[in-house]
């Protein structure tokens, strides 16, 4: 039961840091390098926020939407769409995304080591236990978990109910299709990316409650969301949910019942044997 | 890369500069190669940069270092090695040879130091090294007679920790079971090694003994694991951010021992800032004895050139070195061999207190434990250093556990 719940607070975590890459990848066909960048973005102006005016980064995260949306709605507008303009086919839009957002993620570093320096921010936020079936969890994860509850679960819902997720689906399974049955993927796609940016950045805000990030730790985050999202399988949220906790559960389990030191190996088996049985990912489709 | 057209620029203009430097002669040119981005970066950001900019800045308005009887102001050329050895290796290279600085900064960490020791020794640049913990001083020292060691050994910190705890149970302080766990990291599994020796031999029960590898995400289910083992103390050979983690989980699993040891960034001032009164009674790696006028001069220095506070440990030994550095050129000049010899031979006075490398290139008085007290960070074991303070029981985690 404890590792169970540790196990979900993990996965939660894990949840948060991938969702936003398979909007971006999924929809927008942009595989984001930057990814990390953005979520240590968004942990640092929690961190900001919360030491120079102690506003609670569960506050905060109303604040790091909108702007992280705006400012990747702008990158998306004016760096990654003439990269899909200029693009004939998918293989040559991520080649040339993918080494487009690995520079942009360089930029990323640069701008918030001149902006707040390499030390690392750290701060520290609901660290107070929380009783749960007996066992105490540290308040902030939890916090975070339901965060990540209602994010992706308001995702999920929007994406399968409303109109405009239903455009979404439409230009993650068939964008050329889409476009025959009057939905404007330009538009879709830039939303899609924007929104991505802004949940990762969202997540960034929360993970920084509990775990020690610096300027130059978002491509450990950029690398377990790549993980999770090819395993979930690309372009479905559900697949990336269930990646994570399954991650966040194994991780967990390996640590408590074998032996801390195996959890990396643990995950990397993981991955490797849903790449060997099932190569599109947990809910991907397999290729036609 | 993208940096040739820029670095031709900056040779070109590195080329102008040594002719119309030639001419005036009236600066000293120090290199300085330590991460400002990659994984090292966060400790090198609080521990090696802001000293160096520190002891710069003061030189400079002093009029520049003394060498010959003539002033010669300093410039500083600064390179990112991304905490990465090959980049270490290339920036020292540069600075060698394109740059021709007079000195060079030792690098920051154990494994940039060692990675760039052959380099130093080729082109004949000393190497007073800080952040380079290791049991191999003797031979280092004798494959590069010009590098140097100032913040002690691996086997010391960790004996002096397990010391503590035994000095701890002798007084009927502490009970036998500890729980120690260590960053499957070099450093990390060194002294663990070391400790797990020592704690033997001092007749210690290990509870629990495990390693987790370098950049976990969560630490809770080796808290939890630790817990469980019931430890009458707990012992992490940890880097910065599991230090923050593991204290983290302690607090939130509210883990009742009498004394809790986490290594590396302990000393740090954010590590005090994030936990305030939970933190008291915190043993660390490493110390400085914060009661020292000179150390509290240097510590406000640092805070209003710097803007930050220095840490209690790596931080005024990093000044130590590059005051080191600077009492050998005002003595001899710019000749670095001769250089190297005077740092061999003299005792130089430094903010820790005397220095020097009688044996092995090593300084043989540093500090190696550390506690937090009442929101100080005192240094409670040291070899050939006075002013250590008295251990303190670790009680509770404060007012909100």
């Amino acid at each position: 039961m404890d590792i169970l719940i540790t196990g979900l607070l993990l996965g939660g975590t894990y949840a948060l840091i991938a969702v936003g890459l398979n909007l971006q990848y999924g929809v927008a066909r942009i595989m984001n390098l930057a990814n990390g960048e953005m979520l240590v973005a968004g942990g640092f102006v929690a961190f900001w926020l919360y030491t120079a005016g102690q506003t609670s980064p569960l506050l905060t995260v109303f604040l790091v939407a909108p702007v992280a949306f705006a400012l990747n709605w702008l990158i998306y507008r004016f760096m990654l769409q003439p990269l899909v303009k200029r693009s004939k086919t998918r293989g040559q839009l991520e080649t040339d995304s993918i080494l487009a957002t690995f520079g942009l993620s360089f930029v990323g570093v640069g701008l918030m080591l001149a902006a707040f320096g390499g030390d690392y921010f750290s701060y520290s936020f609901l660290a107070v236990p929380v009783e749960i079936f007996g066992d105490s969890y540290g308040a902030n994860r939890v916090a975070s978990f339901v965060a990540a509850v209602v994010i992706c679960g308001a995702l999920y819902l929007w994406l399968n109910q409303s109109r405009a997720g239903l455009a979404i689906r439409a230009v993650a399974t068939a964008p050329a299709s889409a476009r025959l049955v009057g939905i404007d993927v330009r538009h879709l796609a830039a939303i899609a990316f924007a929104l991505g940016g802004a949940v990762t950045a969202v997540g960034g805000a929360l993970i920084s409650t509990y775990l020690t990030l610096d300027a130059s730790t978002g491509v450990v985050f950029t690398l377990k969301a790549l993980i999770i999202v090819i395993m979930g399988g690309v372009g479905d949220v559900r697949g990336t949910i269930l990646a994570a906790l399954l991650l966040g559960i194994v991780e967990t389990a390996v640590a408590s019942l074998i032996d801390p030191g195996l959890t990396l190996a643990a995950a990397y088996i993981l991955f490797l044997g849903v790449l060997l049985f099932r190569p599109q990912g947990l809910f991907g489709k397999a290729p036609t | 890369m993208q940096r040739r057209p820029f670095l031709k620029l900056a040779t070109a203009l590195a080329v102008a500069g040594t002719i119309a430097g030639a001419a005036s002669a009236d600066t000293i040119r120090i290199g300085a190669v330590a991460p400002k981005t990659g994984g090292l970066a966060g400790g090198a950001a609080v521990t090696q940069w802001p000293t160096i900019a520190l002891w710069v800045d003061q030189v400079n308005a002093d009029g520049g270092l003394t060498v010959d009887g003539e002033k010669m102001m300093i410039e500083l050329i600064e390179y990112d090695d991304q905490t990465n050895p090959g980049e270490t290796i290339k920036a020292v290279q540069r600075l060698a040879t394109q740059d021709e600085a007079h000195f060079i900064i030792a690098p920051y960490g154990t494994g940039l130091n060692l990675a760039a020791a052959p380099i130093f020794a080729r082109y004949g640049y000393p190497q007073i090294a800080v952040s380079a913990i290791t049991d191999q001083q003797p031979e280092l020292s004798a494959q590069f007679p010009d590098m140097f060691f100032t913040l002690g050994t691996t086997s010391a910190l960790a004996e002096d920790a397990v010391k503590i705890l035994t000095d701890m149970r002798e007084a009927g302080q502490l009970g036998n079971k500890i729980a120690m766990v260590n960053v499957a990291d070099a450093f990390g599994i060194e002294l663990a090694t070391v400790a797990r020796e020592r704690f033997a031999e001092a007749g210690f029960e290990l509870v629990y003994d495990t390693s987790y590898p370098l950049g976990t995400q969560d630490l809770s289910p080796v808290m939890k694991a630790a817990k469980a083992a019931e430890p009458d103390a707990f012992v992490a050979w940890s880097y910065p951010p599991d230090t923050f983690a593991l204290t983290e989980q302690a607090i939130i699993e509210d883990l009742d021992v009498q004394a809790f040891y986490t290594a590396v960034a302990t000393p740090f001032p954010a590590y005090g800032a994030r936990f305030g009164a939970a933190a008291n009674g915190n043993l660390g790696a490493g110390g400085v004895n914060p009661d020292s006028e000179a150390f509290q001069a240097y510590a406000t220095a640092h805070q209003e050139v710097t803007g930050v506070a220095p840490d209690s440990w790596a931080s005024a030994t990093t000044y130590a070195s590059l005051e080191i550095l600077q009492q050998s050129i005002e003595a001899v000049g710019l000749d670095r061999a001769a250089v190297a010899d005077h740092i061999r031979a003299t005792t130089f006075e430094t903010v820790l207190g005397p220095m020097s490398f009688a044996n092995n290139n090593s300084n043989e008085a540093f500090w190696t434990v550390g506690q937090w007290q009442d929101g100080v960070y005192r240094g409670v074991a040291a070899r050939g250093r006075d002013g250590a303070a008295e251990v303190q029981l670790k009680d509770g985690w404060g007012s909100d556990s």
